[in-house]
């Protein structure tokens, strides 16, 4: 029950933005994919949700080939949080939460519970009936965490579900970035497949199982924290030098520039 | 804290009682007075089978009712169109002419215009309807070759055809003022009645046509009613929730010019409706298109029922063209309702 890419490429206009990229992507765990700008996260994002076809190689979900997933069926197993949403009509926060559940018959006494739910969990509650038009730029993008919390909210008999991040945490104070990785936490725990793009390194080493740095398209390096995060890659990927010291409490790896 | 003044519920209920309201108030309306007693007896006489005079038979049923009729189907069919492609274009200012489809009718109608002027003088109903089909036929074109320009292997792209039917839009402007340039005073001013738009023209043929258009329209807009709420999020966001933008986006452009291209046909350019409508409604209800679209189409019935039935009786004897009144009404209440929401924010 995976999420596997196999030795795809993505060209787009004469550039190469991913190079016989080979990942596997598993459930349960939380897999964070750095790099600096340009280096085709998105990209990969992208083939990875299916909203790019890779020139070659296949992605492959639950031992199917993703387009071989009817558009409906993948939205039941993958919800996807985009960076920025441009949502400029004046839903309120539930309804917004709402849009979630439109890959799903579960009925709307139930969906009503599940939106309550899922706005408690990410702590907008508050925000219920509100207008999305009026919020902040962090409470909407918690107003969206708990939509896609709210899509993939119950187990799928088609296999199991992923939730794919893009940059969660930017538009967050510090402790919703925590409220947040908590929650990806937990998801995790109950066998969610999390595929998180993240810039800052000591958020990552805190909370991945499996790291997946890129730059120029290419895979250089995978593994646990520990084994990716080296001041050798540091410099050599980032072109920054840094002490990479043990975290006195969590003993994961602490990046110090 | 609940700023939507009225449930969507309430509002479809107080639109569902307004509408047969107006309806008899405006069967009553005209040169010739008839009570609304006198009305009522009338159609309950009608429905069964008694006797009714000829005379108040015709004006009511014949003239007043399929007028009437022709109104409420058009005006249903332009607001929930115009519901439907702010949704699509996520833009609350698009309205179905953002599609090149009122531009090319309106070039359909005024080439036939000019160059079957010969038979508009002397046999009227065949040049009438030559006219029609023009605009029908101008307005089907004109929303293809947008869609097709703004179509790639990648898929529709909104903002081309933004684009692309504005410069559509600016084209038909010139071709129809190049038309109405070298056509005698005449046409000339034919063609600029058809651009008023105007129901006088209303028969049942007419009424039963765009009765089937209207009907078809509200039937299959609302089954896509969630895609068109996931679209409000972005593209992407859609087919993320497994929604297939590209065969939604073909189906709503292509059902939207069916039922503009048929009531400009039928009954001129009537301006105004599909981009306000739909605007008050949302501000009233909010953007979930599974109440909007019912709403707004209740709402634009009643306003081109209430926009024509002053266009007739305003300048008694004379009448109206339809299309001035609905802009005349609905201008000054949209700009007064949106100070007000301004106020509220």
């Amino acid at each position: 029950m995976t999420i596997l890419t196999d030795n795809v490429s993505l060209r787009l206009s004469g550039f190469d933005l991913l190079r016989s990229v080979s990942i596997q992507l598993d459930l349960g765990k939380v897999s964070v994919i750095l790099g600096p700008n340009g280096a085709g996260k998105s990209s990969l994002l992208g083939v990875l949700t299916g909203e790019r076809s890779p020139s070659k190689g296949n992605v492959v979900l639950h031992g199917r080939e993703l387009h071989q997933w009817s558009l409906q069926q993948k939205a039941q197993m993958l919800a996807v949080l985009p960076q920025h949403t441009l949502l400029n009509f004046p839903f309120t926060a539930d309804e917004v939460v709402g849009l979630g559940r439109i890959p799903h018959q579960t009925g709307r006494r139930r969906d009503a519970e599940i939106i309550a739910e899922a706005l408690e969990w990410v702590d907008a509650r508050y925000l219920q009936k509100r207008f999305y038009t009026q919020m902040s730029g962090g409470e909407k993008q918690h107003v969206q965490l708990a939509r896609v919390l709210a899509q993939i909210w119950e187990p799928c008999d088609l296999g199991g579900r992923f939730l794919v991040l893009d940059e969660p945490t930017a538009a967050f104070d510090l402790s919703h970035q925590k409220l947040t990785l908590d929650i990806v936490r937990q998801l995790a725990s109950t066998g969610v497949g999390i595929i998180m793009v993240l810039h800052d390194l000591n958020l990552a080493a805190q909370c991945a199982d499996n790291l997946v740095v890129f730059d120029g398209g290419l895979v250089v390096s995978q593994g646990s924290p520990e084994e990716v995060l080296t001041e050798q890659l540091i410099d050599r990927v980032f072109g920054v030098k840094s002490m990479v010291v043990p975290h006195p409490v969590t003993n994961r790896p602490l990046v110090i520039t | 804290m609940e700023l939507r003044p009225v449930s969507a519920p309430l509002l479809i209920w107080i639109l569902a009682l307004l509408l047969p309201a107006v309806l008899l108030l405006s069967m009553t309306l005209g040169t010739v007075d008839i009570s609304v007693a006198e009305a009522l007896e009338a159609t309950a006489n009608a429905l069964l089978g008694n006797a009714v005079p000829e005379q108040i038979y015709t004006i009511l049923f014949d003239i007043r009712l399929s007028r009437i009729l022709l109104a409420i189907f058009i005006g249903a069919m332009l607001a929930s169109t115009g519901a439907v492609m702010q949704g699509l274009f996520r833009n609350p200012l698009a309205d179905p002419s953002l599609i090149g489809v009122s531009g090319g009718a309106s070039v359909g109608a005024s080439v036939m215009i000019v160059m079957a002027a010969g038979l508009i003088e002397t046999g009227l109903l065949v040049g009438l309807s030559l006219v029609a089909m023009g605009a029908f036929a101008g307005g089907l074109a004109a929303t293809l070759l947008v869609y097709r320009l703004a179509t790639s292997g990648i898929g529709t792209s909104v903002t081309t055809m933004l684009l692309v039917g504005i410069a559509i839009g600016a084209l038909a402007g010139a071709l129809n003022s190049l038309l109405g340039y070298f056509s005698d005073n005449d046409m000339l001013r034919q063609i600029s009645l058809w651009q008023m738009g105007n129901l006088s023209g209303a028969n049942w043929t007419k009424v039963a046509i765009m009765a089937l258009v209207a009907g078809s329209l509200l039937v299959l807009f609302p089954r896509d009613s969630e895609a068109l709420n996931a679209l409000l999020l972005g593209e992407s966001e859609a087919r993320h929730l497994g929604i297939d933008v590209q065969r939604v986006k073909r189906r709503l452009i292509m059902l939207t010019a069916l039922g503009v291209s048929v009531s400009v046909a039928l009954a001129g350019m009537v301006g105004f409706v599909g981009l306000i409508i739909p605007h008050l409604v949302r501000l009233v209800i909010g953007p979930d298109h599974r109440w909007l679209i019912p709403s707004s189409a209740l709402a634009g019935a009643i306003l081109l029922l209430v926009a024509d039935s002053l266009a007739r009786v305003l300048v008694i004897p004379a009448e109206l063209p339809t299309g001035i009144l609905t802009a005349l009404l609905g201008a000054p209440f949209f700009i007064a309702l949106l100070l007000q929401q301004r106020r509220k924010v």
